[in-house]
């Protein structure tokens, strides 16, 4: 594994190509993890992947496939009943700190409630102590990414739900991280707001030259964003396909409307469906 | 069934006084109708003429009251405080000693407070430690549930940005209870003058530290009713007064920032 220690702290600007490079070591690898919970539910039987720097991947499924789960351990937010997992070719996730190198998302937007947008954002350099000019330089630079200058003063609970996921997304961007995590984000948001949002964040993935696992399940929210697509199938939640999705970025509502996109989704509809059939 | 739209703040307020007055009216009337004798029932202008006339003798034992009350309160804040923060520190604490707090609840006041002056020397001492006991369980059993009550997204995200025990603690766990412990505060600001009144009656403290209790128990034996329902009163709007003084404070410390004292259409 000599080899994957110098690509560590390497951090690859993408080129207007943003094909994966299959060549570089990938950022994490999960081989035969399972995760069993105390009250013997399987929520994961033996899954293995790796995630490969500039990558788009989503894990695309039915609720209790194991999404969550598998995002957990790939936070390192859980450790696996079974199978191991290595990070940058590293047995445990890296330190948090300055320089934290996953970002997490989650369902919901997860705000302190008592404190301001700003507050908010600036959350995780605080935690790592981080010097105070220079974290609420990063909280500016993160809030202007996300489009929320205007309302750092504000308060959580005066923002709408698409913006307080800005916020939340924000949050995981002032680190600055290589690897991005999404809970299913979009979720809880109408559609409008949740179609700018994909869109945001595949402009994001690209300008900051982003890893980033996706965690949906909307088919049409997978094909649109991502390089691969993981679909995974329930009881016991498992990976059953291994789909790339070709189309170049940026993708646009031109995308939405193709045949190509269009095949694309019902394919993975299909799969999904025998999927279930098949576990009754 | 239909939204209840809330009413006006004139109606809110205006109606229970109105309720007084009508009160207080009626039982004027028929204290004159049936002649009853003060030392039964005494009326409203008698209590009110002897709130008057005995304001020297009530003003200083209300004082006295009200002084064990408000330590009393503070005592059980900080101890209760102290000992939800070493419940949230440690699940074996908490198992091991909260149904030794729950002992605490359910042990009538009047059963431990002639131990509690028995073993403390100091009668004012005494006093303000029973009803500290009195107070105690509502602020640790509140500011438990709490710092217990951290929304476990936010909780995870702790964990992922690796902050210490005193970061969670402070920065999010601390925070997450105010609205817990304000309503801890507001339960235990009650049973600290009650827990006062009740201990003075048992202890029967008289003479240059005599508190409201004391005036009641000699006012009864005396039949001086009259004062009786002066004091009563008195205890009655201290207390009210601490409730209020309270919920204030609460009110300050979350309004700004907190989701409880939000408008519910927000969320």
């Amino acid at each position: 594994m000599d080899h994957l220690a110098g690509a560590r702290h390497r951090r690859t600007a993408l080129s207007t190509d943003i094909a994966p490079d299959a060549a570089r070591a990938p950022i994490v690898v999960a081989r035969d993890v399972a995760k069993t919970y105390a009250s013997g539910t399987h929520a994961l039987a033996p899954v293995s992947l790796a995630i490969r720097p500039g990558e788009f991947v989503t894990l695309l499924g039915p609720s209790g496939c194991g999404k969550t789960t598998l995002l957990h351990l790939i936070a390192g937010l859980d450790a696996p009943t079974q199978g191991t997992l290595r990070w940058w070719g590293e047995g445990a996730p890296p330190h948090a700190g300055d320089a934290q190198r996953i970002g997490y998302v989650f369902q919901s937007p997860t705000l302190l409630p008592w404190a301001r947008v700003r507050a908010n954002v600036r959350l995780p350099l605080a935690l790592a102590n981080v010097e105070r000019a220079r974290a609420d330089a990063a909280v500016d630079a993160a809030l202007a990414r996300v489009g929320l200058d205007a309302f750092a003063r504000a308060f959580p609970r005066e923002l709408s739900g698409g913006m307080r996921m800005r916020v939340s997304i924000a949050r995981a961007l002032v680190t600055r991280p290589h690897l991005l995590l999404l809970d299913e984000p979009f979720g809880a948001l109408d559609e409008f707001s949740r179609h700018r949002l994909d869109d945001e964040l595949a402009a994001w993935w690209r300008s900051e030259a982003l890893t980033v696992v996706f965690v949906t399940h909307s088919i049409a929210e997978a094909v649109y964003l991502s390089t691969r697509i993981l679909v995974m199938a329930a009881r016991p939640g498992r990976i059953i396909a291994d789909v790339p999705v070709g189309a170049r970025y940026p993708r646009g509502n031109a995308f939405r409307a193709s045949l190509a996109f269009a095949e694309q989704c019902v394919a993975l509809s299909d799969l999904v469906a025998q999927a279930s059939q098949a576990d009754g | 069934m239909a939204e209840r739209a809330p009413l006006p703040r004139a109606v809110r307020i205006g109606a229970p006084v109105v309720v007084a007055l009508v009160m207080l009216g009626l039982w004027q009337a028929v204290v004159t109708a049936w002649a009853l004798p003060p030392w039964l029932v005494p009326s409203p202008r008698a209590v009110l003429d002897t709130l008057v006339a005995d304001r020297a003798l009530l003003w200083s034992s209300l004082v006295v009251t009200v002084t064990i009350a408000l330590a009393a309160f503070a005592l059980a804040i900080v101890a209760g405080v102290v000992i939800a923060l070493a419940f949230a520190q440690s699940r074996w604490i908490e198992a091991s000693f909260f149904p030794y707090a729950i002992l605490l609840q359910v042990t009538p006041i009047v059963a431990i407070a002639p131990l509690i002056i028995i073993w403390v020397r100091d009668t004012r001492v005494a006093l303000v430690l029973c009803a500290a006991v009195v107070a105690l369980f509502p602020v640790i059993a509140n500011t438990t549930l709490g710092l217990r009550s951290v929304d476990p997204g936010l909780r995870d995200l702790f964990r992922l940005a690796r902050a210490t025990r005193w970061q969670t603690l402070w920065r999010l766990k601390v925070p997450s209870a105010l609205p817990y412990f304000f309503g801890g505060l507001r339960i235990a600001s009650g049973l600290a003058l009650i827990g006062a009144v009740v201990a003075e009656f048992v202890a029967g403290t008289g003479g240059q530290g005599a508190g409201l209790a004391y005036q009641i128990l000699m006012a009864g034996i005396q039949l001086n009713v009259p004062r009786l329902f002066a004091a009563l009163l008195l205890i009655a709007a201290a207390g009210v007064a601490l409730f209020v003084i309270v919920d204030a404070i609460s009110r300050i410390a979350l309004a700004q920032w907190h989701e409880s004292e939000l408008d519910p259409t927000m969320r």
